[in-house]
């Protein structure tokens, strides 16, 4: 009696398949559900700590605002893409453009290592070097040179990739008309890869605005708004606020450290909508070509 | 030959990224080097860690000048370290295995974009935001939930018995490294699943097979390397990572965890925590002996690092995330 033995393990194996994509999406869901959790548990405590008085006043021993904070924070970040900015792009182009070599490989793995460093690492060198090494003290300068170190490498990648993505014809039909290499990059290529080294950048921006453990060693903190000097003068930051005032056994901190916390969510999650538009808008040139 | 300026600015400005690589590589190893010849392996091997007496006179010892009874011993946070990784890994594989095939695969197009957004936006939830996240309402779920729950089912294995405390611990931190771990793995797993040849596939489908069978037989074994990869990679993150776990782990200091519900210190957030005792040593062995976990963390981050590199391929063939 082959039959019913033979039903029988086709429903086993239909029925393993349906167990296997009921547990492909329970793992989904596993993953989703504690990201809906912190979203929603920072956008409830956070609104509910949200007032006027957090954008025009400083940090006040465990209440206040968070105005300096907030200030602190882009100045970090800006200051980070100063450096970060020109190195990332200037390598992702070289990468592409020159990198097939022997120290373009290298380079391109050592990005990669770069990337892979803990923060915290790279902040305690900064810790060694500049603010105790160069005699920086904890300042703007230092936290964002280290900040800078952590982004460089995803600049450099996200821009290699977008100038890969740009047709090698074009770049021939620029050679056939005379154009120089320096005008053929910069004219024909450049304008093409602009998108993806915007994304590149915004990726750096959410990395940066996000980053705690190394700024605890560059940056310090400071309850006064940055007075522009760029060492020698501490400076406050939104998640240092979260870490340190959700320590303290004080409601006002509590509520403080979950408006830092919702502050940072917003402006992560502005970010990276503005980063999937840009992908979403550039994809139909992509995929095909050299990725 | 010509001279060409723009190159040459190229090339210096490249060379920055290698350089930065290996400067922090010397200048860690140069200012920790009292520390190294002080704590030799005894570093590697010791549990306790003290800063001695702060008060009194420093002592010479092994030529250099320390406080009187200072002890550094960082095996418990290498222990912390390695159990918290290593469970947040067990539990972070197959969830991200089972989120790649489902976004892979288990969706229509119309739906697989908008629900990877949650794979993007879990890798973009920053750390802190996570440890505090932890902090107000994971810690309270594992110690009156997951905890009792776990010990209910598991408790015959001596590791889930015993006290379950404030929920602060071991538990807590790998549940929440492997949040942190998921969407690594998973997209990188997700993409290599996307690669996959038609062919592979509908031989696959020839052969009579489901499409899970598909799935799980042809697809999967065919990705073997990237997932091992993506799994280092994955704990090259969870090893490194700081803020969270500092937030959630109980910070131990001595001892060694009793169970899976234990306070324990990873290396990581142990320099964190430690910034301000150790700015205290006035003969700044502390600060030295930190700067020496940061490099003992530098070098087994860039192993894992090259390890995982060298079997995913680079990043480039893959999306740039």
């Amino acid at each position: 009696m082959p039959h019913p033995f033979k039903l029988s393990r086709i429903a086993r194996r239909k029925g393993l398949s349906g167990l296997g994509w009921v547990l492909a999406a329970v793992s989904f869901v596993l993953v989703a559900a504690p990201l809906l959790d912190i979203l929603y548990t920072v956008i409830r405590k956070g609104l509910s700590a949200l007032s006027f008085t957090l954008f025009t006043h400083v940090t006040n021993g465990i209440s206040g605002g968070l105005l300096n904070a907030i200030t602190g924070t882009l100045a970090l970040v800006f200051g980070a893409l100063v450096f970060a900015a020109p190195v990332g792009i200037l390598a992702g182009i070289y990468l592409s453009e020159f990198g097939r070599g022997r120290f373009g490989r290298s380079v391109r793995f050592l990005d990669d290592v770069l990337a892979g460093v803990p923060s915290i690492v790279l902040g305690y060198f900064s810790y060694v070097t500049l603010v105790i090494g160069m005699g920086w003290q904890f300042s703007v300068l230092a936290g964002s040179l280290t900040l800078a170190i952590m982004v460089v490498p995803y600049i450099a990648r996200f821009t290699e990739i977008s100038f890969l993505q740009v047709p090698n014809s074009l770049r021939e039909a620029g050679y056939a008309l005379g154009f120089r290499e320096l005008t053929v990059i910069t004219r024909i290529a450049l304008p093409l890869a602009l998108p993806g080294i915007m994304t590149g950048v915004l990726f750096a921006i959410a990395i940066a605005l996000g980053e705690t453990a190394p700024l605890i060693y560059t940056a310090g903190w400071s309850n006064f708004l940055w007075n522009g000097k760029l060492i020698h003068e501490p400076i406050g930051y939104l998640t240092y606020v979260i870490w340190s005032f959700i320590n303290q056994p004080y409601r006002s901190a509590h509520a403080l450290a979950f408006a830092a916390a919702f502050l940072v969510i917003v402006m992560v999650l502005l970010v990276n909508i503005g980063l999937s538009i840009i992908l979403r808008r550039t994809r139909p040139m992509g995929p095909g070509q050299q990725r | 030959m010509t001279l060409r300026p723009f190159r040459i600015i190229l090339v210096l400005v490249t060379s920055l990224i290698p350089l930065a690589l290996i400067a922090v590589l010397v200048f860690l190893a140069r200012y920790s080097w009292p520390a190294l010849t002080f704590n030799g392996w005894h570093f590697l091997v010791g549990h306790t860690w003290s800063l001695g007496n702060l008060y009194a006179n420093p002592v010479k010892q092994r030529g250099v000048l320390v406080p009187i009874g200072a002890n550094y011993g960082i095996l418990v946070f290498i222990v912390g370290t390695l159990l918290t990784s290593a469970i947040a890994l067990v539990i972070a594989i197959p969830v991200s295995l089972g989120v790649a095939i489902f976004l892979a695969e288990g969706l229509r197009s119309r739906l697989r974009i908008p629900l990877s957004f949650v794979v993007e936006m879990l890798a973009a939830v920053p750390s802190v935001v996570y440890g505090l996240w932890g902090y107000a309402v994971l810690t309270p779920l594992v110690a009156h939930t997951l905890g009792p729950g776990l010990r209910a089912v598991l408790g015959f294995v001596p590791f889930f018995a015993g006290p379950i405390g404030s929920g602060y611990g071991l538990l807590a931190a790998s549940i929440v490294l492997a949040l942190m771990v998921v969407p690594i793995i998973a997209a990188t797993v997700r993409d290599a699943l996307a690669r996959v040849p038609a062919e592979t596939k509908e031989a696959a489908y020839a052969l009579g097979a489901t499409h899970f069978e598909v799935v799980r037989r042809a697809m999967l074994p065919a990705v073997r390397t990237n997932i091992i990869g993506a799994c280092i990679l994955g704990l090259g993150r969870a090893l490194g990572e700081t803020m969270a776990v500092l937030m959630v782990s109980g910070g131990a200091l001595n001892y060694f965890p009793g169970n899976i519900y234990s306070p324990i210190t990873t290396m990581a957030s142990f320099i964190v925590s430690q910034l301000d005792s150790a700015m205290q040593d006035p003969t700044g062995m502390a600060v030295r002996s930190l700067a020496e976990i940061a490099l003992i963390l530098f070098i087994i981050s860039v192993i894992t690092n090259i390890i995982a590199r060298l079997l995913t391929g680079t990043s480039r063939n893959a999306s740039p995330v």
